[in-house]
């Protein structure tokens, strides 16, 4: 900061010579990153105002707010609006996306928060246990998708059989395919695969704590559970708070997963899975544009809220 | 007591590894399974039997849908570390104006919604003439290996000490020279981590590798599984499926197994410091 | 063979002025040590002549030529970092060779050069080691040697021995003393905090002070004639005695300085106190003396019967070496 304040006549030699370094060895990595992020979102906006197609991308029209929402009139005084903003199913991947983000993430918190607490204590095996946990978090999206789908297959899938040898149900249940338990298998499925990132980011903030903070209360005799809340929690709050914007973020975009695992479900069709039916699989790529800008726009605007909300709560903290 | 107390923990021990690895542990149950055997729920290992495998290898087009994996991914690896050293020795050590608000916009990037860029991305490829080529897929997965690779690099870089970049510039070693004789062979534990992750992130990669290839040879291997299918339900063969997961999967258990440390040490990296 | 001067020479980050206008000028050949208490510009002052740092304004020559605006590593001038800054994964001849094949020397020259100077320092057992295999006091010889075989024509320590522990700072202090005497043609500057480095390594002293130089001289100058308060204090160990109040203003000053070795214990002294503790080295004894005319004040006396603590006796200051100074700080004749 102190430099920027100065003159550039004021540099010495070394100091311009190494702002001119900064400026080279930044230009390739900003260029790439121009070149697949700035440049293609603002492509993507500008395809979402035109009626560009799939193989006429280069004549696209402008078309003002068409595929977002116009009123088409059928010609005889009535007619209905048309458009993103007034398609059910839009709106319904809307509210499924947001679901599926609070709900999983909510979840991987609380058992992140378990599995946290078990590795920060010390016991025999604690590395295996940790390499173990960290398997699901490798394993690629598609291939954990395919593995539950198997499992949770419903004649011969093995969490039906669990299930009824327990006693817990008396049928099997076509998991994946009924829309009442769909958007259930999916969040199972993602709080399984994704627990883990979790697990090891609050046990990060765990292990910043200073021991004879725990050393000093077991002196003064608190118990177990207050000494959490009123110690360990406050403290790895911020840390936690990261972990979840961070989960979040990713749960708000999720594809993959549903797409392979519950693919044409209205009831888990998310915005993402929506925006590209559209682009590509519907021809109707100016249309799947502004799906795609919307999203954009409603995760920016979940992220800023989500942010500041979380900010204020740590002010109140301090 | 303390005992109950100490069998509960055990438990929750054993229910924590056990849900980790079971799913993965009946993918290679199923997988080494033919016939109507697949159909029968097993817990335990009842056949060993190879021609799932063997039967996905000799088609010959796996075995090149892996290489793509392979190669695609190994290349994102060698670019994003080559783009991000340099650019993290800028940011991390050079002042100059701007900087906080790059960093800021560096990270925020790589919070995009993939989605949200994939027309522009469409057009972009198609327009360098790079669909259906792998080299899409190497250029489009910087949006996300990159801020990342670049933002650990950049806190790793920072806890450097100055004076030993202080004594290469009397020594007289240019910016390019103190980043390659002098930092980067003290920042390998950096590299491998981001590397490592870079490696993982792209070779698990979807929604780009599905959208910008369209040939079968060309696919990588998730794209590849996501794509096997049967003529109906009951024709979907589960035991290829199971095989292929499996060996897409195995290299990534082993590089976690070997390098748990390292991996741990960069995904906390990646979110704390944030 | 390098004169160095400075001319008015500046440094602000922003608004805030931390060197307001230095003129030294420094003999070719001759040791300075910079010292002050920390924050009081010292590093920064050294770290501006290496290059390390820019000059905000004014002129800084080494051996007549400008330099403001030339490299580091072409001002000819070499330094020893605080913390040794060896490259940690270079060997030791690694290390000394790397600034002269950034200057392109031939190889045989560097090979020379690096032998040269590593016998110098007795460090050519420990060559193919890396720094971690060393212990503190070889890293600080392979610092230095580093800097030696760059042949410069300014040697520059930025408190070299700080990281050091005691026993090891006497010898390698002795060892630098010993290293300018055989480089004789090489001007060195050396920061430090510590005073007794100062007054045994240097030529000359420059006592800094929140960005301005207080006094320049021999360690005896400053030592004999501090030309302020803050000199007097800063310099001599334990420190000087300093009085003010009716006392002082008796003698005509605001405030009159003394040190332990120019007070007396004497019968017919003016200033009667009691021993509040007695410290006895060995060599010397500090009675550390509360009294009515001069408040706390420390005595020094030859060893031998310690006075205990509550003892009465009366002080009398050497008249001759009393040090008057006015409000501002500045000494009065």
């Amino acid at each position: 900061m102190d430099a920027e304040t100065m003159t550039a006549p004021d540099l010495s030699r070394l100091a311009r010579q190494r702002k001119r370094a900064a400026w080279a060895f930044l230009a390739p990595m900003l260029i790439v990153l121009a070149a697949v992020a700035a440049w293609p979102l603002a492509r993507t906006i500008w395809f979402g105002f035109t009626d560009a197609s799939l193989d006429q991308l280069g004549n696209a029209q402008w078309v003002g707010f068409q595929n977002y929402l116009h009123w088409f009139d059928y010609g005889n005084g009535q007619g209905e609006w048309e458009g993103v903003l007034a398609d059910p199913r839009w709106w319904r991947s809307v509210w499924n996306t947001i679901w599926f983000a609070g709900l999983s993430v909510s979840i991987e918190t609380v058992f992140g928060l378990v599995i946290a607490l078990v590795l920060h204590r010390s016991f025999p095996g604690r590395g295996l246990v940790r390499a173990a946990i960290l398997i699901p978090w490798a394993i690629p999206t598609i291939v954990s998708a395919k593995m539950w789908a198997w499992m949770l297959h419903d004649q011969f899938g093995i969490v039906n059989d669990m299930l009824m040898r327990v006693g817990l149900i008396d049928s099997a249940i076509a998991w994946t395919a009924t829309p009442g338990t769909a958007m259930f298998a999916i969040v199972a499925v993602d709080v399984w695969k994704t627990t883990p990132f979790m697990a090891l980011l609050i046990l990060a903030a765990l292990q910043m704590v200073p021991d004879d903070i725990y050393e000093a209360a077991r002196m003064d005799g608190v118990p177990a559970f207050r000494l959490f809340r009123k110690v360990t929690l406050p403290l790895i709050l911020p840390g936690l708070l990261v972990a979840v914007v961070f989960r979040t973020l990713d749960a708000l975009r999720v594809f993959d997963l549903i797409y392979v695992l519950t693919p044409n479900t209205d009831a888990t069709r998310s915005m993402s899975i929506y925006a590209r039916e559209n682009l590509f699989d519907y021809d109707k790529f100016a249309y799947g544009s502004a799906a795609s800008t919307l999203l954009f726009f409603v995760i920016a605007l979940i992220t800023i809220t989500f942010i500041r909300v979380t900010r204020m709560n740590l002010e109140r903290e301090d | 007591m303390a005992r109950l107390k100490t069998y509960g923990f055990y438990l929750l021990v054993a229910v924590i590894v056990l849900q980790a690895v079971f799913p993965f542990y009946y993918a290679i149950l199923t997988s080494l399974e033919t016939g109507q055997a697949i159909f029968d729920i097993n817990y335990l290992p009842a056949a060993l039997d190879w021609s799932n495998y063997r039967s996905m290898l000799s088609s010959g087009v796996f075995g090149r849908q892996f290489l793509n994996s392979a190669v695609t991914a190994s290349a994102v690896v060698v670019l994003s570390l080559v783009l991000a050293t340099t650019a993290a020795y800028a940011l991390a050590r050079i002042r100059f104006r701007g900087r906080g608000l790059l960093l800021l916009t560096i990270l925020s990037v790589s919070m995009f919604p993939q989605i949200a860029v994939l027309a522009g991305l469409f057009e972009l490829i198609r327009a360098f003439g790079l669909f259906n080529s792998l080299w899409a897929l190497v250029f489009s997965y910087m949006i996300f290996t990159l801020p990342f690779t670049v933002w650990v690099l950049t806190t790793f870089m920072r806890k450097l000490p100055v004076e030993i970049e202080e004594a290469a510039i009397m020594d007289g070693a240019s910016a390019l020279t103190i980043i390659w004789r002098v930092f980067l062979p003290l920042m390998w534990p950096a590299m491998v981590t981001t590397g490592l992750l870079a490696f993982i992130h792209a070779w698990n990669e979807f929604l780009f590798a599905l959208t910008f290839l369209s040939t079968d040879t060309q696919r990588t291997v998730p794209v590849a599984i996501a794509m096997i299918s049967g003529r109906s339900e009951f024709e979907i063969p589960w035991g290829n499926i199971m095989a292929a997961s499996v060996v897409v999967t195995l290299p990534l258990v082993v590089l976690v197994l070997i390098f748990q440390r390292k991996i741990v040490s960069g995904l906390t990296a990646g979110a704390v410091k944030g | 063979m390098a004169r160095v001067e400075l001319q008015a020479v500046r440094k602000s980050f922003g608004t805030v002025d931390v060197i307001h206008g230095i003129d030294l000028d420094l003999a070719s050949g001759e040791f300075v040590v910079f010292v002050g208490p920390s924050g009081c510009g010292k590093s920064t002052l050294l770290r501006m002549i290496a290059g390390l740092e820019d000059i905000s304004g004014g002129e800084l020559r080494i051996g007549g030529e400008k330099m403001n605006d030339v490299l580091p590593a072409k001002r000819g001038c070499a330094m020893v970092f605080q913390s040794y800054a060896l490259y940690p994964h270079m060997t030791v001849r690694e290390n000394m060779a790397f600034g002269l094949e950034q200057a392109r020397l031939s190889k045989r020259e560097i090979e020379e050069r690096v032998t040269q100077s590593a016998r110098m320092l007795q460090i050519d057992h420990l060559m193919d080691r890396k720094p971690k295999a060393l212990s503190g006091g070889q890293r600080q010889r392979v610092a230095i040697g580093r800097a030696i075989s760059r042949q410069p024509r300014v040697f520059l320590f930025d408190e070299p021995l700080s990281n050091l522990d005691a026993a090891l700072r006497v010898d390698t202090r002795i060892e630098i003393a010993a290293l300018h005497h055989r480089l004789h043609d090489t001007t060195m500057i050396y920061v430090t905090h510590d005073q007794v480095e100062a007054m045994t390594l240097a030529d000359r002293i420059v006592v800094l002070n929140a960005g301005k130089v207080e006094q320049v001289g021999t360690p005896m100058d400053l030592y004999e004639r501090p030309a302020s308060r803050f000199v007097a204090s800063f310099i001599g160990s334990p420190r000087m005695n300093l009085i003010e109040g009716a006392t002082a203003e008796a003698m005509g000053a605001a405030c009159v300085g003394i040190r332990p070795e120019h007070l007396h214990v004497a019968q017919d002294g003016p200033w009667a106190g009691k021993v509040v503790m007695a410290e006895a080295l060995g060599s010397d004894t500090f009675l550390h003396v509360e009294t009515a005319e001069a408040g706390r004040v420390v005595v020094r006396i030859p060893p031998g019967e310690t006075p205990t603590p509550g003892t009465a006796l009366h002080l009398a200051p050497d008249a001759a070496r009393l040090h008057r100074f006015g409000a501002d700080g500045a000494p009065l004749a």
